[in-house]
């Protein structure tokens, strides 16, 4: 009876398959289904991708060695941002507006009683300081508000985005018209007002952070952790609502894992390489707008530079030195251009949707 | 106390989604409209029917993956509620139909096998972790040296495979199989089905046991409840459903499995249904299959069959037959 009903359920079976033309694996065979192929992990496939493409690697480089610059010329170039040249120990006031490689007199001088002079790779400006480590120092002070703002957006937006898309409902609903009444804001209106009114409330503080910084620069900040997260947001929420669908969601679910779980080892990871492309996209728009406002002149505090108030500053006599719009101006394009190339290129090699 | 006799009692369970209508005004769409079945300990039981009748909402229900919008389920005997689900989570599991989306991409197997584990903090220290994980590897057939690899490394059959191991690691009683193999190639179905049956043996679990095939789960169940449009229509032992069935929608089904031999496939009369399955969100009045059905009478449209008793634990639900 038991061996009539075991053959019974092959038969039902082999209505599909005919098993008995099927031979048992041997051992040997087994072991070569076990055969992959070379475990790649995301993570090195997407930058064996990335190192494929010549633009993203152009502006990798062209980024270290931005970084390079900043770090290692403060300590080579005998100059200071704020401070006027001086020669032999007693300030140069001759030493305006040099072109690029030019000495001033008392320089020449002080060169031909056989003493050395630093060239000023750039020239100088209007007040007799070195315009090449202004430079340095804007390129750092941009660089440092374009890292920073960022990040303030990245972890707003991401909190913020991931609530609001994992909880889903009502809670979903709100939060997201939170969102859209942000964005319909005319931010350009907003930010400088913003800065305006930051400032004067700033300024009563003196703390040594803000000191240091400048009210403008912490303004800046603040505008950027107020305003531009919501895109952020909008972008994090949108790819949790959809990776909230997949069937490893609804397992860890099964096997008892806890919502913050979920979130963190099953929805972020996956939405990781979206997040991070859409960072490094961050960065130059935050660099713009740093720039853009200091132009304006609601950017860093004087003395301090930064590459927007040095284009500022170099409008008065264009006509004479336009070496000292070209300079900064370059400097950031060459920036904006890299982290946007750079961002398009950890897409490429990054967005799941993009790949196979 | 008295062991209960069942494992898993389903009473009356019901899983209502609503759906958006117009701007304020939603419909629900019933995808599980009052079923009840029993599971005993060690029993599997299969469940059939056309795919989206309901039978992947019956088991997410049942583990409370969505909220039930009525109808009470038991599991040895207590009533399962939201508060001691997370401890029943131990005891029931599930494996998911779809081999690809049901593994995290960035996840190893390790880390897959053993999140079960962790969520219940079932080991002492990281190395008995590991040593547990690679015995539940080697349970389910996989190579123990692969423990480090993504899942997207591997072929449909092995992912299957880590996700059975997944299910186990908790050493469960019982747990619900939707559609494990109809995603895998033929040879390979029959390989997973194999070490469903395997597993049986060894480790007594009970399965709820889902196919739209009438053939897999005849292989692998006790009992075989067949669903239509949400309800249970019949339910009967395996060799009986296939005997002996009663109930109209069985027999289409059943007349529809292809028959190798050609003199018999010859004779057999094939039952073809007429039109098309009605919609869970705008069901017929009286018993759903009345629409398709060839014994339909008045009586089916103004009340709808329950299942009843037809001797031998064979419970059918119609007027007619
Ligand atoms: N989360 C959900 N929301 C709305 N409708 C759903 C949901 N899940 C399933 N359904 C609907 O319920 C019905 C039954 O689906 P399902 O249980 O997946 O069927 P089966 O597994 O038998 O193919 C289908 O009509 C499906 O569209
Ligand atoms: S109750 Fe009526 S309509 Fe339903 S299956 Fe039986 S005969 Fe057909
Ligand atoms: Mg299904």
């Amino acid at each position: 009876m038991q061996n009539e009903k075991a053959e019974f359920k092959k038969n039902i079976l082999s209505s599909q398959i005919d098993l008995s033309k099927f031979e048992l694996a041997t051992e040997e065979e087994k072991k070569q289904q076990d055969v992959m192929s070379e475990s790649t992990t995301f993570l090195r496939d997407g930058i064996k991708k990335l190192m494929k493409n010549p633009l993203a690697v152009g502006s990798l480089i062209v980024i270290i060695l931005v970084l390079l610059l900043i770090v290692i010329a403060p300590m080579v170039v005998p100059y200071e941002y704020s401070e006027i040249i001086k020669v032999n120990g007693s300030r140069d006031r001759g030493a305006k507006n040099l072109a690029p490689f030019q000495y001033s007199e008392k320089e020449l001088e002080f060169i031909a009683q056989g003493g050395e002079i630093f060239p000023h790779i750039m020239g100088t400006d209007a007040m007799s300081r070195d315009y090449f480590i202004r430079v340095v120092y804007g390129t750092r002070v941009s660089l440092l508000v374009g890292l920073f703002a960022s990040a303030i957006v990245l972890v707003i937006g991401m909190f913020y985005g991931s609530v609001s898309g994992y909880a889903g409902g009502r809670a979903d609903l709100i939060m997201m018209r939170i969102v859209d009444i942000i964005y319909s804001l005319p931010d350009m209106l907003i930010i400088i007002l913003l800065s305006v009114v930051l400032d004067q409330v700033l300024s009563g503080n003196k703390s040594i952070i803000i000191a240091k910084l400048g009210t403008n620069m912490v303004s800046i900040f603040i505008v950027f952790g107020l305003l531009y997260w919501v895109g952020m947001a909008r972008l994090v929420r949108g790819q949790i609502l959809s990776i909230k669908e997949n069937e490893y969601v609804l397992a860890a679910k099964a096997i008892g894992a806890k919502p913050g779980r979920i979130l963190t080892k099953h929805i972020l990871p996956n939405c990781l390489s979206v997040i991070i492309i859409s960072t490094a996209l961050q960065i130059p728009s935050a660099i713009f707008t740093e720039s853009f406002l200091s132009f304006v002149g609601l950017g860093v505090q004087a003395p301090m530079p930064s590459l927007g108030s040095l284009a500022n500053a170099a409008r008065e006599g264009l006509q004479s030195y336009p070496f000292k719009l070209i300079f900064p101006a370059t400097m950031i394009c060459l920036i904006v251009l890299s982290f946007n190339l750079l961002g398009d290129g950890l897409r490429d090699a990054f967005d799941p949707k993009l790949r196979r | 106390m008295n062991k209960p006799e069942y494992l898993v009692e389903v009473r009356d369970l019901k899983q209502h989604f609503p759906i958006k209508t117009g701007m304020f005004s939603t419909t629900p769409l019933k995808a599980v409209d009052g079923v009840s079945f029993t599971i005993k300990p060690g029993e599997t039981l299969g469940l059939v029917g056309e795919s989206g009748c309901g039978k992947t909402t019956v088991g997410r229900s049942l583990l409370r993956l969505y909220k039930p919008t009525g109808g009470q389920v038991f599991f040895e005997g207590e009533e399962v509620t939201d508060s001691n689900m997370t401890a029943l989570r131990k005891k029931m599991q599930m494996v998911f139909q779809d081999p690809y989306s049901s593994l995290n991409p960035r996840m190893t197997v390790e880390d897959i096998i053993g999140e079960p584990l962790d969520v219940h903090k079932l080991y002492r220290g990281k190395k008995d972790r590991r040593e547990k994980i690679l015995n539940m590897m080697e349970l389910v057939g996989l190579n123990a040296e692969h423990a480090t690899r993504y899942a997207h490394e591997f072929s449909g059959g092995q992912r299957q495979r880590i996700g059975i191991a997944r299910a186990l690691a908790v050493n469960p009683k019982f747990i619900v199989c939707d559609e494990p193999v109809s995603a895998l190639d033929v040879s390979i179905q029959a390989q997973v089905i194999n070490m469903f049956e395997e597993l049986k043996d060894k480790l007594g679990v009970a399965y709820l046991f889902i196919a739209h095939d009438l053939l897999v789960v005849h292989h692998i169940a006790d009992r075989i409840a067949v669903m239509y449009l949400g309800k249970i229509v019949e339910v009967a032992s395996a060799d009986d459903l296939n005997n002996a069935p009663v109930h109209p929608y069985t027999l289409s089904l059943l007349s529809a499995i292809p028959i190798p031999d050609p003199h018999i496939a010859h004779s057999r009369q094939r039952i073809i249904l007429e039109g098309d399955v009605p919609s869970p969100m705008n069901l017929p009045t009286g018993c759903s299959f009345r629409t398709r059905c060839s014994y339909a009478t008045q009586r089916c449209a103004e009340e709808c069959p329950s299942l009843t008793d037809r001797g031998d634990g064979h419970f059918v639900a119609c007027f007619n037959k």
